[in-house]
């Protein structure tokens, strides 16, 4: 049995001849320790799967297991890492965690939720900040915070959406193998949704196609055969490395050149101007 | 990081940033790049309070030989030409008796303002008076179990403008009460909104002398065995009513429409629901819940004049209303100097409100 398992997930927005089908046919197994990336373009439906995942969201049709069990609702076990941080902004970083903690861990004495937010906060190297609200941090900072208060709960999966998403390139590079060490540490499984072929490559174990929506499926699957850890220059020579990037990378632009011919008809404007701007050009 | 309070930060806190300007100006420090800052801040606002002064006292001035010229015709046409030219001796000489009764002149609202300083210091003089005249004998009552005497003579001007300031607390802190724990409740409810939209509709609209009324109809009744005077009760509670509904449609406003990203941190760190309430949607919607506070301050400081006026409770509305019934001869100037003194504490009510918004609440602009 899987540790997470999706069966035939669809989810469908509105009702009625409103109805938009989001997603279609999702199945997915994700074992233990596994770090599995779903790699798609803007608006193919990545956050409504990461939302189901997370218990945020319930599935139209189909079910989501979690250890055998279905998922109702959000639990502690499956950390959530947001795109956009979703820091409380009248918090400061030690507050952000500390709340987090104190959920998780009902039972344990203010020393001991004090002692541990100081211990995921410093993982994150921001020691010097725990006193600063969120809008006094850089992008990068703050995305820091929110993998400190998801991981200081000790889940048992990690969900990230997007979460380098909106950082510059450099802050990116860091931020991933600071994640990648974290998750190297205790082997937690995780799934990392983004729109970027190399991170996932980098990062994970395999790589999912989510193909554009609506009606968004997922695609084949690519196993990423290069042994952790992994470095980035050293990458950029591996053969291995090169097939399956061009691999996925010709599969993405193959489904987004169907789409595009799919959209046949075309449009012809009606051939009409304002009376006004007819008149005066006469 | 403590940051060091400098009158820089204090009065730009408060709204009041001008004033760091000014002492920059006295003190020498002015760098040259500030000056075109300077000449908007100091120099514009003291030319423009000028031009007021110098439009008003024309305008006051042409008023008065209008109303002169009047009573010098009335006079000719009803006693003849001695009496004409007597009023026109009478008025040029300043005489009390005769003066054409108009829009006081600037000068004269300046004169009516320390008159009335000296007549609150003369009162305050026979308080003193009164109370030390009192002393053994209230000693004596208060042994004997009888109440003591007290001073009942006649408010002076700031006596009324503290009972006034009294009056509005006490309204805004009812207004308080009511409308942010009830504005909760209907913006965390959509079944609480849909069942009191209609009677926030329809009771926001009302004006202060109906609210005035349907206060009195009710507090009349309920203290019909107390022979106390309840005016003051009246009118504290037709304010609160009257200006209450801004904070409650705003704190509505501000909880039902808390980012729906920190209310996906509530569910994913599973918070209960008033740790919800307290730790999440509260600290959202405070700008707005104080948005709505400073338009009730605000309001509950204009209806204020108007309900003191009719529930007969001391105050400066009722000092504005007594003045022009009175119709003496500084009545119109003692008229504008209570509007000064409205207008004035009704912008440090603004900016008190202002500071403690500042203090209590994060800016929600660069929030993340």
């Amino acid at each position: 049995m899987a540790y997470l398992e999706l069966n035939n997930i669809h989810k469908t927005y509105g009702q009625g001849e409103y109805a938009t089908e989001v997603l279609s046919n999702i199945n997915l197994s994700i074992e233990e320790g596994e770090f599995v990336a779903i790699v798609g373009f803007t608006g193919s439906g990545k956050t409504t799967l990461v939302n189901l995942i997370n218990g945020l969201l319930e599935p139209t049709s189909g079910e989501v297991l979690f250890k055998g069990n279905p998922v109702s609702g959000t639990s502690h076990e499956r950390g959530v890492i947001f795109q956009n941080y979703s820091l409380l902004p009248w918090l400061t970083v030690g507050q952000n965690v500390y709340m987090a903690v104190k959920e998780a861990f009902p039972k344990k004495s203010k020393k001991e939720l004090n002692e541990l937010v100081k211990e995921y906060v410093d993982m994150v190297s921001l020691t010097h900040a725990i006193n600063k609200r969120p809008k006094e941090l850089s992008g990068g900072m703050r995305q820091r915070v929110a993998v400190a208060r998801a991981l200081a709960m000790k889940p048992e999966m990690i969900i990230m959406d997007e979460p380098l998403g909106a950082l510059d390139a450099l802050t990116r590079g860091n931020l991933q193998d600071e994640i990648l060490n974290i998750w190297g540490k205790d082997k937690r499984t995780a799934l990392l949704i983004t729109n970027d072929v190399d991170e996932g490559i980098y990062m994970a174990d395999r790589i999912i196609p989510l193909k554009p929506g609506p009606n968004a499926t997922l695609g084949p699957e690519f196993k990423i055969d290069i042994e952790r850890p992994r470095d980035k220059t050293e990458m950029n020579d591996n053969e291995n490395y090169k097939q399956t990037r061009n691999a996925i990378i010709e599969y993405l632009m193959d489904i987004g050149n169907d789409r595009k011919s799919e959209a046949k008809e075309e449009f012809v404007l009606p051939d009409i101007a304002p009376k006004d701007f007819v008149y005066q050009f006469k | 990081m403590k940051q060091s309070i400098t009158l820089g930060r204090v009065t730009k806190f408060i709204g009041l940033g001008f004033l760091s300007t000014l002492k920059d100006l006295f003190t020498g420090k002015l760098e040259k790049e500030d000056l075109t800052s300077f000449l908007r801040k100091v120099v514009v606002p003291i030319a423009s309070i000028l031009l007021f002064l110098g439009l008003w006292h024309m305008g006051s001035m042409s008023l008065y030989n209008t109303e002169a010229e009047f009573k010098i015709e009335k006079a000719l046409k009803d006693q003849g030409p001695e009496a004409a030219e007597a009023m026109r001796e009478c008025i040029a000489s300043g005489d009390i008796s005769c003066q054409p009764n108009t829009l006081p002149s600037p000068v004269q609202v300046w004169d009516s303002y320390k008159s009335l300083l000296k007549d609150h210091q003369i009162i305050n003089a026979d308080k003193a008076a009164f109370a030390e005249k009192t002393a053994s004998l209230n000693e004596k009552r208060i042994a004997e179990g009888k109440a003591a005497i007290t001073y009942t003579g006649r408010p002076s001007f700031v006596d009324q403008i503290f009972r006034s300031l009294k009056t509005v607390f006490a309204g805004f802190l009812l207004a308080l009460l009511i409308a942010v724990p009830l504005g909760i409740l209907i913006g965390l409810s959509a079944t609480l909104k849909s069942s009191f939209n209609w009677f926030i509709q329809i009771f926001k609209p009302v004006s202060p002398v109906v609210w005035y009324l349907l206060v009195f109809m009710i507090v009349k009744t309920l203290l019909i065995d107390s022979n106390e005077d309840s005016s003051f009760t009246i009118s504290f509670i037709s304010v609160g009513l009257c200006s209450m509904w801004a904070t409650l449609v705003n704190t509505a406003m501000g909880v039902s429409s808390v980012d729906k990203d920190y209310i996906n941190v509530a569910k994913v760190l599973k918070l209960g629901p008033f740790q919800k309430i307290f730790k999440v949607v509260l600290p959202s919607s405070l700008p707005l819940i104080f948005t709505g506070l400073k338009i009730t301050l605000s309001v509950a400081w204009m209806v204020l004049i108007a309900i003191e006026l009719l529930a007969q409770s001391p105050g400066l509305g009722l000092f504005v209303w007594e003045e022009f019934q009175n119709g003496a001869n500084d009545s119109n100037a003692k008229i504008i100097v209570a509007m000064f003194v409205i207008g004035i504490i009704g912008f440090l009510l603004d900016r008190l409100m202002l500071t403690i918004q500042n203090w209590v609440s994060f800016d929600k602009t660069d929030a993340i």
